[in-house]
């Protein structure tokens, strides 16, 4: 075999076309009886260049994009093989700047290994981590974590490593590492990304988290909607089963782990890590109330550690690192990096991983490009549905999980959605309540009753009908729903309307402004 | 007379060697740790506004009426969900937790129909007491929002209906299915606003819903309501009684107006039931005024003769009389008497009385004889005495349960409901039965064991057990030492260690596999190292 080409197995890439391209390609190579094999690789996470095609040339690997089916015929013929010029040509893919103005710790592989290559995987720092935890007592490893300062990523932003310290030292027969793998927050793909495009490192992380607090067996809870994740978890645990690397023995160490993907059905709430609980042990994704944490009572009662997906991942390159490594990255109390994702009306969307403390309006703008309708931009939603919409006015704020905090705003899972000045914020606010009402598990009454009344109330607000009253009751109704609720999706829902409320007052004055 | 009021503490008792003192609105309080703020408060004689929660279910936090302030943390957490902790100072009452309970009832009344002055539950309804404590006055969301109000109302159970209108989904029922009673037949079915309490199926009748009637109690709204109730309004005064349906001895509340009963319902201080109860017990109580109920006393010399109404003097020295007759005739120990298993214990004395003191002979038996005499035989020649030596209580304290020839959740489904819970709860079972009993297999309840011995091989399966535990070395010695005689238990010993009474020897008398046999026997020996060991007979 003479040289690689590299074409995305990622959801995102082959939703514009990703398989087709690498059909023709590989069409093209049989025609030809080139000796180059075509590699299905993760994705790079620039999505405005999917579907994004590497060439592995003796300079580097030289990128394409975005390639069509139509394209390639063209490609050949121009002498791609050996990374010449094109029209879709990117030159080197680590030096476009989107790629290379980034730190990748946690997705150092991503898009560059073929995910279902251990081989790959090994070869490009895997199992270092693992390999180094294996020569380190479980409290070690778990100071480890805690020094490293990594916070949960799915949004809540705990200690990671206090988490798996209240695990180690609960007394149990057993003990669960459960990956939520349910990525329900709208632009976010982090998690998807990472599964498809490098899974052995989540595999990984999660040993690593099973070796630390004492746990032999482990689950990926994983959204139904991610069909591609599915099929990229079951070869990887598969493959790392026969390799040695789960059972009866991990990598020869004479502890056993265990790791299987549950399926979710569908439901928002299950993302809550006590419905998703719930869920795992066949019941009705129902919020538990806490104390109990899941850390003393979690999985069947036992203590379980519950993790996202990002902040398993990034558990390998702290143990092969250490926690100095980790830790050197970032700013204030937020540490480490933070993986972004850019959606909504945004030139050029994708993930962009960096240290904490660069500004939305850098990640907006200088990596996202503005707006992809070109209008003027008014309103960014960080953190997924139960975000801020922050105002052009605060595009300054470092992405930090406490300077967000400070201005009423969520870092949440790093999703970042931007809105054009078409938006109606009264609209976003509704939505913000319908959303919850949709996803609402019916538990407890703020959010069972609450949301619904909060659409009826946002929409005679719109209505211009008993306004004043109508805002103070939408007022009662955001207290009621943020410190009544059981769980934190009847909690947060009252961050995008409030927002909405505070920086985008004229929209919902618009029928009165209009008379 | 008037209605027993039974308090309700919120959340169930816990039990634990630690206690906690903690400070709620300025009264001191020490409680077993693992005990709700809620149930301290109720220690203090503190009231909190609740409507999900209630001393016989597990906590759940569905409502949010019961938060609380506790100083130092942040938030309002719910009471009935929070430990109590030592040291802590909570108030139940500020105006914040004021204006959010009134929010929420907001909420809840927003969603109900207005009609409380005609509802069956009027005066007995929580949910109209918790608007009154919290003082709602209005509902700002109006009434011409998404509502419940016109959803069907089910009428399939003949002793209870189903009205989805009234219900504040607080899962009350749904768990008392699942925690009290053990059958899972309740579930909530959609999210968000669309949940309702459902039945699975088409209706309740359709359901696995065997009518025992937890839901019904448990429901702090008219949504779950007695029939009874519906057509006749509530009780102006209880009475309690005890169950003569079976051998349990539930405790119930007769509620009446006069002396009409208008429900039954079990009382939360019997012993045995615990405020549970079975379909019969709860509603199959008709025969109470039924019109082929016997009222007056009535003879007759033959059996040819039609029946003649009497007085209580005439029918009863017309028995006395006829009893004399017979013993003058025949001799003394020609009459005696039998009572039946339902009779309760007074009543059986009381006969066994007349028999030795008026009789004057020893004529007198139960119908229990039939079923528990080899049983009783057993106990008194090991016991000395041929009752049953644990009360159903001391099946919440057991790890390995052998039930041996019974058929609980048929026979006696009220203590079936609380060995269920003690086996959810992961305690072993092994049944030993030539039938395959409800307990073998249902809902969140599998026996670790089923031994299916051919009938009449009692003997030879007890004998194959003792066995395995003999050879085996799975004796507790220290136990034999203390507290049996040591020639008899050596006998007994190398009796139970030949190879006749070994599990392979006896499989072809009892056609149950030796493996099966040794494999729970391991496993009723082992339980020594747990708390206990019960067999229910």
């Amino acid at each position: 075999v003479r040289g690689k080409v590299y074409i995305p197995r990622d959801a995102a890439a082959v939703s514009v076309g990703a398989d087709a391209v690498a059909r023709a390609i590989g069409d093209q190579l049989l025609s030809k009886r080139a000796e180059t094999a075509l590699v299905r690789n993760g994705s790079r996470g620039l999505f405005w260049l999917e579907p994004l095609v590497e060439v592995e040339t003796r300079q580097g690997r030289i990128a394409y994009g975005p390639v069509t089916v139509d394209a390639v015929p063209g490609l050949f013929d121009g002498g791609f093989l050996e990374g010449n010029t094109h029209p879709l040509y990117l030159g080197l893919t680590e030096e476009i700047p989107y790629l290379k103005r980034q730190q990748r710790l946690t997705f150092a592989r991503c898009g560059v290994t073929d995910p279902l290559s251990l081989t790959d995987y090994v070869s490009h720092g895997g199992y270092r981590g693992l390999e180094r935890a294996l020569t380190m007592a479980p409290a070690t490893m778990v100071e480890e974590v805690i020094g490293s300062g990594l916070r949960g990523r799915g949004g809540a932003g705990f200690p990671t490593g206090i988490k798996w310290r209240t695990v180690l030292q609960a007394p149990a027969a057993e003990k669960y590492i459960v990956c939520n793998a349910d990525e329900g927050d709208s632009g976010t793909y982090a998690d998807r990304m990472i599964m498809e495009g490098d899974p052995f490192v989540l595999i990984e992380g999660m040993t690593i988290a099973a070796l630390a607090v004492g746990a032999s067996r482990g689950y990926i809870y994983l959204r139904s909607e991610y069909p591609n994740a599915l099929l990229a978890l079951q070869q990887a645990i598969a493959i790392a089963y026969a390799a040695g690397y789960l059972g009866q023995s991990v990598a020869g160490s004479g502890k056993a782990f265990d790791l299987e993907v549950r399926l979710g059905a569908g439901s928002y709430i299950c993302g809550e890590e006590t419905a998703l609980l719930e869920s795992l042990e066949g019941k009705r994704g129902q919020v538990r109330p806490k104390p109990p944490l899941p850390a003393i009572e979690g999985l069947f009662a036992k203590p379980t550690v519950v993790n996202n997906v990002i902040s398993l991942a990034t558990v390998p390159i702290i143990l092969e690192k250490g926690a100095a490594f980790y830790r050197d990255f970032g700013v204030g109390r937020s540490r480490g990096t933070l993986t972004i994702q850019l959606a909504g009306n945004i030139r050029h969307g994708g993930l962009v991983e960096t240290a904490f403390g660069m500004t939305l309006r850098e990640a907006v703008y200088d990596f996202g490009g503005g707006t992809a309708s070109g209008r003027p931009l008014r309103a960014v939603q960080v953190g997924g549905p139960l975000g801020a919409y922050f105002p052009e006015s605060l595009l300054d704020t470092p992405l930090d999980y406490e300077a967000f905090a400070e201005r009423k705003g969520l870092l949440g899972h790093g999703g970042v959605v931007v809105f054009d000045d078409t938006v109606d914020l009264a609209r976003q606010a509704r939505f913000a309540m319908e959303f919850c009402a949709m996803e609402s598990c019916g538990k407890c009454t703020p959010c069972r009753i609450g949301s619904t009344r909060g659409v009826e109330v946002i929409d005679k607000i719109i209505a211009n009908q008993g306004r004043d009253k109508n805002l103070q009751l939408l007022d009662d109704l955001c207290e009621l729903l943020q410190d009544g609720s059981l769980c934190a999706l009847g909690g947060l829902t009252p961050n995008p309307v409030l927002s909405a409320l505070q920086h985008f007052p004229e929209d919902f004055h618009r029928v009165e402004a209009r008379q | 007379v008037t209605i027993i009021q039974e308090t309700d503490y919120g959340t169930p008792a816990r039990t634990s060697g630690v206690l906690v003192t903690l400070e709620v609105d300025g009264r001191t309080v020490t409680v077993p740790r693992g005990t709700s703020i809620m149930r301290a408060a109720m220690d203090a004689g503190v009231k909190v506004p609740k409507l999900c929660a209630t001393d016989n279910l597990e906590p759940f936090g569905s409502c949010r009426l019961c938060l609380v302030e506790i100083e130092g943390r942040k938030g309002t957490p719910a009471s009935c969900t929070t430990p109590a902790e030592a040291g802590m100072k909570v108030r139940t009452q500020s105006p914040k937790l004021a204006k959010m309970r009134r929010g929420m009832m907001e909420l809840y009344i927003s969603d109900h129909p207005l009609d409380c002055l005609t509802c069956a539950a009027n005066g007995d309804c929580e949910l109209q007491d918790m608007a009154g404590v919290v003082g709602l006055r209005e509902v700002r969301y109006g009434y011409e929002g998404k509502n419940h109000l016109a959803a069907v109302r089910d009428e399939s159970n003949p002793y209870f209906t189903f009205d989805p209108a009234k219900c504040i989904v607080c899962s009350r029922c749904v768990r008392a299915c699942d925690e009290v009673q053990g059958t899972f037949a309740l579930t909530i079915n959609g999210r968000g606003f669309a949940s309702m309490v459902s039945a699975g199926g088409k209706n309740f009748l359709d359901s696995e819903c065997v009518s025992c009637g937890a839901c019904v109690q448990a429901c702090p709204t008219a949504t779950l309501m007695e029939k009874t109730v519906i057509q006749r309004g509530q009780a102006e005064h209880s009475v309690v009684t005890t169950c003569a349906y079976c051998g349990v001895g539930c405790s119930f509340k007769a509620e009446m107006q006069g002396n009409q009963v208008v429900r039954m319902t079990p009382h939360k201080d019997g012993k045995a039931n615990h405020g549970h109860s079975c379909v019969k017990g709860r509603f199959s109580w008709g025969y109470a005024t039924h019109q082929d109920r016997i009222l007056k006393p009535m003879i007759r010399a033959q059996i040819t003769d039609p029946w003649r109404e009497v007085s209580w003097e005439e029918a009863i020295g017309h028995a006395a009389s006829e009893f004399r007759r017979i013993q003058a005739a025949h001799g003394r120990d020609a009459i005696g008497g039998i009572t039946s298993s339902r009779c309760t214990n007074e009543e059986t004395y009381l006969v066994q009385k007349m028999v030795r003191a008026a009789f004057r002979n020893n004529n007198v038996d139960t119908c229990a004889r039939v079923c528990h005499s080899p049983t009783g035989y057993g106990l008194k020649s090991t016991f000395g005495t041929s009752a049953g030596t644990q009360d159903f209580d001391s099946v919440e304290d057991s790890d390995v349960i052998v039930v041996i020839g019974a058929n609980p959740t048929d026979a006696h489904p009220v203590f079936a409901s609380r060995m269920k819970q003690r086996l959810r709860e992961g305690a072993r079972l092994i049944v030993i039965d030539p039938r395959r009993i409800d307990l073998v297999k249902s809902a969140h309840v599998k026996a670790d064991f089923h031994l299916p011995l051919a009938p009449g091989t009692n003997v030879a399966i007890i004998n194959a057990i003792a066995h395995v535990v003999v050879t085996e070395n799975l004796l507790a010695e220290q136990y034999v030492e203390e507290r049996c005689e040591h020639e008899a238990f050596r006998r007994w010993r190398d009796f139970i260690a030949q190879e006749r009474n070994s599990p392979e020897a006896v499989e072809r008398l009892t056609g149950v596999p030796a493996a099966d046999v040794r494999a729970a026997a391991r496993l009723y020996a082992t339980a020594a190292g747990l708390r206990s060991t019960t067999a229910w007979a």
